[in-house]
């Protein structure tokens, strides 16, 4: 299997005339936590529907743990583990009945045994009979996490797991997933946010179906040969604007209370800022983009089909 | 605060134009509140009649002769009567019992003597009097038959007498032409059919609604598995029903039970499985349960008005016994009656059960095609 949990190339679907996903090639390694990042509507749900068999790509080949992702659907299902976007549990079964059926659709041999263990794990033991519909959002996906678990699969496909989950919660949450990566359980896991993005071993940005980039934090950052400036200082509220219109100044982005001035052309957005320097009172410095600086650039670079 | 709650026309307007618009994209819905009121006039107007005519009458005919053709030719003259042919009474009594016609007459030994002579011969009308809406008018027009039936033989009379001929009508399987015995069978039908099309219509699409369609998609379960599983529970819920009505049919309305009541139960077995693969269907081409909630209503509409259940079906044109011929619960009835009223066994049922297990086989092929295995 050459330690490719996922190896497809040149997936393509489209829905009516609408192509959500472009020519897809995704390579993710057996362990790693694989962070699938792109603004809304860019086709990060369809892929991950399309790589557990939900789905039938147009076309394009590929394997999902080493079986074929258009031919052998069934058979994937069997071994991954996907957590929806949307809680979809049943609110009007009980915890430990969402469980024990979820066991029985993957056909579990020890079920009650395993239905246990998992509400001890998730320290739900005591409250089992309760009704899923009635608990908190963190629970809920926990609760979640836990029924994709059930089965032991090699592969989780989570869709923005932590969508509406408070900041506790979150945390949590990606402890644990940090604890099933080092277990060996590959990973992958769509998100908006870019604490989560940066805590993924590696990272694929897809946009309007396309996939930009892919790589490490780091690498990602690095592939968009941006050059960072961060001003801070008491009036920099009025000025994004007027630095959109410098030379040199591709992006500004606000970070808390300072600005980041990004741009592939060093030496002219450097110029344009000794010159912002002179007229007002800003610190300006230099600075390593930030992952959300290379986003905002790739974000920027992908054409929209669909918007005019 | 008064500031606000004075009536505002602009924001009512706004109110009015946002509904407008959306009744506009809910294509269903907009399909009801056109097309109920075009069904309803079209099934009322011109399909159901309440005076059925052109009956199906077998004639048995033990004296033969011109006077008794004269008699056959003026009921079927009278447009009440469609005379299918002679056969002799062992015949005549399997098509009362199979449906196939609505009377048999029977002309007895001596009618030709006995009419010369100037004595009323007797005439055995049998009427299929399950439904006792069909028969009234035929029979009514019966007895009104007078004299000048036997016109163009009428030198061959020396004395008329008045009547010519003497009636004796018998209404089989419901003598004293009691409505319920044909209601409260058919009633069986309506509510399993209004019943299992949208308890299964809903069952599906209320996963799908709720998200958890998806969920259960990413499991191994295939779509035999999770069709098959979510019908059976309703089957069980249908013979529930069932057994609730005959009971209430026995100790309440005293509906006679001639035939067997497993047979009965076999049947009723095969026409919930007919409706639940139709609310199955539903609920896979339904996007929500609005939309499942407004497919029942459209089939369940024609399936009480055309299948003989509110109206005799005899009463209505070819075209709607066409459509009705195609609704389960117009072979349910037949099969019901049939087994209840006239004791019927397995034998005269084939007729009514093919078409049934053809539309199950249809709609079942329609369902697992449309079925989402995947979510495209």
């Amino acid at each position: 299997m050459n330690g490719l949990v996922i190896d497809v190339a040149g997936i393509n679907k489209r829905f009516g005339d609408k192509h959500v996903v472009k020519d897809l090639s995704l390579q993710v390694r057996q362990g790693e936590i694989y962070g699938f990042l792109g603004p809304n509507g860019s086709g990060k749900t369809t892929s991950i529907r399309m790589l557990c068999g939900l789905l039938t790509p147009d076309s394009g080949r590929g394997t999902c743990l080493g079986l074929d992702v258009l031919r052998e659907s069934a058979a994937i299902k069997r071994q991954v583990g996907y957590m929806t976007q949307k809680f979809s549990l049943w609110d009007d079964l009980s915890i430990g009945e969402n469980l024990d059926f979820v066991a029985r659709m993957f056909g579990m041999r020890e079920r009650q045994k395993a239905v246990d263990r998992s509400l001890d794990e998730l320290g739900l033991s005591g409250r089992r009979q309760q009704l899923a519909g009635t608990l908190s959002g963190g629970w809920k996906q926990r609760l979640a996490l836990a029924a994709c678990l059930l089965h032991q699969p090699r592969l989780l496909l989570l869709d923005e797991p932590t969508a509406g989950v408070d900041p506790k919660a979150r945390r949590d949450f990606w402890e644990e997933i940090h604890r099933l990566s080092t277990a060996g359980i590959t990973i992958l896991v769509s998100t908006h946010y870019m604490d989560e993005a940066e805590r993924c071993h590696r990272l694929a940005y897809i946009a309007y179906g396309s996939l930009l980039a892919t790589g490490t934090a780091s690498e990602v950052v690095a592939s968009c040969r941006l050059n960072t400036w961060e001003i801070s200082g008491d009036r920099i509220h009025g000025l994004a604007e007027d630095l959109r219109g410098m030379a040199g100044v591709d992006q500004v982005a606000s970070f808390g209370a300072t600005l980041h001035v990004s741009g592939q052309d060093g030496a002219r957005l450097q110029a344009s800022l000794q010159t912002l320097s002179q007229v007002s009172d800003v610190r300006i410095v230099a600075v390593a983009p930030s992952l959300e600086d290379a986003f905002i650039h790739l974000m920027q670079h992908a054409q929209d089909p669909f918007a005019g | 605060m008064e500031h606000f709650s004075r009536f505002s026309f602009s924001r009512w307007v706004g109110i009015l134009l946002k509904e407008f618009i959306q009744l506009k994209r809910d294509r269903l819905t907009f399909g009801m509140i056109v097309g109920i009121p075009i069904i309803q006039l079209l099934l009322f107007g011109f399909a159901i009649n309440s005076d059925p005519k052109h009956l199906p009458t077998a004639v048995v005919m033990a004296d033969p002769g011109p006077f008794a053709r004269a008699y056959v030719a003026a009921m079927a003259n009278s447009d009440y009567f469609r005379i299918v042919g002679q056969v002799d009474e062992h015949q005549a009594s399997e098509l009362l019992d199979r449906s196939k016609v609505q009377f048999v007459v029977t002309f007895p030994p001596g009618f030709h003597r006995d009419l010369v002579r100037g004595r009323s011969p007797t005439l055995l009308v049998e009427a299929d009097a399950t439904d006792p809406m069909a028969t009234g008018g035929a029979i009514s027009v019966l007895k009104s038959l007078g004299i000048e039936v036997f016109a163009p033989d009428l030198q061959g009379l020396q004395r008329v007498p008045t009547p010519p001929v003497e009636l004796r009508i018998h209404r089989r399987y419901n003598p004293e032409g009691i409505t319920a015995y044909n209601v409260v069978p058919g009633l069986l039908g309506v509510i399993l059919t209004m019943t299992m099309v949208l308890m299964t219509g809903l069952a599906m699409t209320r996963e799908r609604e709720r998200g958890t369609f998806e969920n259960l998609l990413a499991t191994p379960a295939t779509p035999l598995e999770v069709m098959t599983g979510k019908i059976v529970p309703y089957i069980l819920i249908g013979l529930l029903q069932v057994t609730l009505v005959l009971l209430a049919a026995r100790w309440l309305f005293d509906v006679p039970m001639h035939g067997s009541l497993l047979l009965l139960y076999a049947v009723v077995l095969l026409f919930i499985c007919a409706n639940l693969t139709l609310g199955i269907t539903f609920s896979s081409i339904a996007r929500n349960q609005l939309q499942a909630m407004q497919m029942t209503f459209f089939f369940f509409l024609p399936s009480m008005l055309l299948s003989g259940f509110m109206f005799p079906f005899r009463g209505m044109p070819e075209w709607a016994q066409v459509i009705g011929n195609v609704l389960p619960l117009t072979h349910f009835l037949l099969l019901v009656r049939g087994i209840l009223l006239k004791g019927n066994g397995v034998d005269m049922l084939w007729e009514q059960v093919w078409p049934i297990l053809a539309f199950i086989v249809v709609v079942l092929g329609v369902g697992l095609k449309t079925f989402r295995r995947t979510l495209d």
